[in-house]
């Protein structure tokens, strides 16, 4: 499947030229990378601290297998074995934790672990597919509150981190670590709260705008960042209060900074809360000198950040525009609302089964509409009966498309859809000038061409399928009244070969089926 | 160890990361995020100190409950992580052709 190594990239040239041509060296990167840092280890155990050279060599051996657990991700194929190198890395991690330290309170971490470790299970079996996305925050929320925590204990218990100084005081650049890690860790803690409750629909997916919200974020901040600074050069930390001002200060900008944000800009934020998760492990990996942790971090923060690059990318947006919130709230309507009574086709079931069984190819472009309506194993039914009779189907998914990135691949995956079949956007954009249909579902703003030619519009210069090229496009929608998140009017509505098929988007399918 | 060292092989890390990452499918990017929360998780390694060390110094006693709540926190990310990741693996194993 080298094909699929290919395409992975392809979204931002740039990188994608250095991988296709260095793909042999990458390969092996994991094995340099350790390489480079092993002769590191002893040398730095025999200065003189008190750091067994196998303890430091077992926690590198787990950050590296977790740089290969990604790796394991560039295919389906390789990406379970993969999984399984994480595995065995965090069970190093632990034991050598647990092998190193005296430990007096064995039984406690035993039933500790046993408790979270069946909470997790049980979740993680449990959870239906479409609820992934919630899962994910409400995790990054679990990893963001254990920063803090930890950041606490070695607050409280220095001299068990081995952080103290020879006058007693916690070293002035743990304190900047610890600052850091506990408020890096607090705003991924609050900010995933927030991000899971819109999820779960707990909360209004709207954006919520406080007015002045800008000088107060920007005035907390800066609260922070001062007060870490101060903490970390006071001549005592025993003047607790600024530590629980920053802890506290922190968990108030994480929900401050997400609660303006609205539902389709959470692939980004889930992302940026990925991104800082990792950073809150790697500052604490800081203070306890730690290689697995810092790796990790490393690692988390920086695949987090990418992720959110990308989902920026293919919405034309700044990283700071998302963050800023509240997209489509004040940017004024470029086209009005005169359209409302512009002429459009109703389209039934029977027809689109008809047109469909008639056509030679047909693509599918789901959105998160889908994933709310639950029509995947419909949808796969129908794309099913469409080869039987014949019929090419293949599934176009922009980057953008669900409240995760990837969404709507698991989505489809579940739904024993063949990650053959299925295409990223830039993959199938040049597919639909030769497509006899176009069945959009769910899906709305990375169909909208005005993203290609109104300049007035707020998805302006967004990358969209190019639907239009298609003959006959099947626009599966639950009434004429909605617009996509954006807000804008789609032009695809009223076209000549559209069709609308209003309807839940998992009945229309059934009935598609059944016409079939 | 001391901090430049660390900071080296912090630096390091991230252009691993940064490589290995855009190497990875795009199908692959909620699994990616599972994976990434679950191997975040190694926050556990500090939890374990802190619930280890035991309440020999001030603060210890609130230090050690503190950290056994972190383990707990820390493993239901780990467990579920790697679990729902593996669930998710699964699924496109499935695809192959027939």
């Amino acid at each position: 499947m080298g094909a699929s190594v290919d395409r992975a990239p392809d979204l931002v040239r740039g990188p994608s030229r250095v991988i296709a041509s260095g793909r042999q060296f990458w390969r092996w990167a994991p094995a340099f990378a350790g390489a480079l840092i092993l002769p590191i280890s002893p040398a730095l155990a025999a200065s003189g601290e008190p750091v067994n050279p196998w303890v430091a060599a077992a926690y590198l051996v787990a950050g590296v297998l977790f740089i290969l657990a990604l790796r394991g991700l560039s295919s389906p194929e390789t990406s379970r074995a993969g999984n399984r190198y994480g595995m065995v890395g965090m069970l190093i991690a632990v034991v050598t934790t647990l092998v190193t330290h005296s430990i007096a309170s064995l039984p406690e971490i035993g039933v500790a672990i046993l408790i979270g470790g069946s909470i997790g299970f049980i979740t993680a079996r449990k959870i239906a597919m479409t609820d992934m996305p919630q899962l994910v925050a409400g995790f990054h929320s679990l990893v963001g509150m254990a920063a803090v925590l930890v950041g606490i204990a070695a607050y409280l218990n220095p001299g068990a981190f081995g952080i103290l100084d020879a006058s007693g005081e916690i070293l002035t650049v743990s304190r900047v670590e610890l600052g850091l890690g506990v408020a890096i860790g607090a705003i991924t803690f609050s900010g995933s709260v927030i991000a899971f409750l819109k999820l779960n629909g707990n909360m209004s997916g709207a954006p919520i705008m406080l007015p002045l919200r800008h000088v107060i974020n920007l005035g907390v901040l800066g609260a922070i960042i001062g007060l870490t600074a101060y903490f970390a050069i006071a001549p005592t930390v025993g003047t607790g209060a600024i530590f629980w001002t920053i802890v506290g200060l922190s968990f108030l900008i994480g929900f401050l900074l997400i609660i303006p944000i609205g539902g389709a800009d959470m692939p980004v934020v889930v992302s940026m809360l990925n991104s800082y998760s990792g950073w809150a492990a790697a500052a604490m990996g800081f203070t306890l000198g730690n290689t697995a942790m810092i790796i990790t971090g490393a690692l988390v923060g920086s695949s987090g950040a990418i992720l959110s690059y990308i989902m920026c990318k293919a919405m034309n947006r700044s990283f700071i525009s998302v963050i800023a919130g509240g997209f489509g709230a004040e940017s004024g309507p470029s086209d009005g609302a005169a359209k409302i009574d512009r002429p459009w086709k109703r389209g039934s079931a029977e027809d689109a089964a008809y047109m469909m069984k008639q056509a030679e190819s047909v693509i599918i472009i789901p959105g998160y509409g889908m994933a709310v309506a639950q029509a995947q194993h419909a949808l796969r039914e129908m794309g099913d009966m469409l080869k039987e009779q014949g019929v090419s189907v293949k599934y176009a998914i922009h980057p953008v498309a669900g409240r995760m990135p990837g969404h709507m691949n698991v989505l489809l995956a579940e739904a024993n859809v063949p990650y053959d079949e299925v295409f990223e956007l830039e993959d199938i954009n040049s597919e639909f000038a030769q497509a006899d249909v176009a069945f959009i579902i769910g899906a709305n703003d990375v169909v909208n061409p005005a993203a290609k030619t109104d300049k007035g519009s707020p998805i302006y210069g967004m990358p969209v399928f190019d639907v239009e090229k298609a003959k006959t496009i099947f626009f599966v929608k639950r009434s004429m009244g909605g617009v996509g998140y954006a807000g804008v009017d789609n032009e695809v509505f009223y076209m000549d070969q559209t069709m609308m098929l209003l309807s839940d988007a998992k009945k229309m399918c059934e009935e598609i089926v059944k016409a079939l | 160890m001391d901090f430049i060292s660390i900071l080296s092989i912090f630096v390091m890390a991230c252009f691993v990361g940064y490589y290995v990452v855009w190497s990875v499918t795009p199908a692959l990017h909620t699994p990616l995020m599972a994976v990434t929360n679950a191997i975040s998780s190694v926050i556990i390694v500090g939890a374990l100190i802190a619930a280890a060390a035991g309440s020999q110094a001030d603060g210890g006693q609130a230090a050690k409950w503190l950290g056994l709540v972190g383990v707990v926190l820390a493993s239901v990310n780990i467990f579920g992580g790697f679990a729902v990741t593996e669930r998710m693996l699964a699924m496109y194993k499935k695809k192959e052709r027939k």
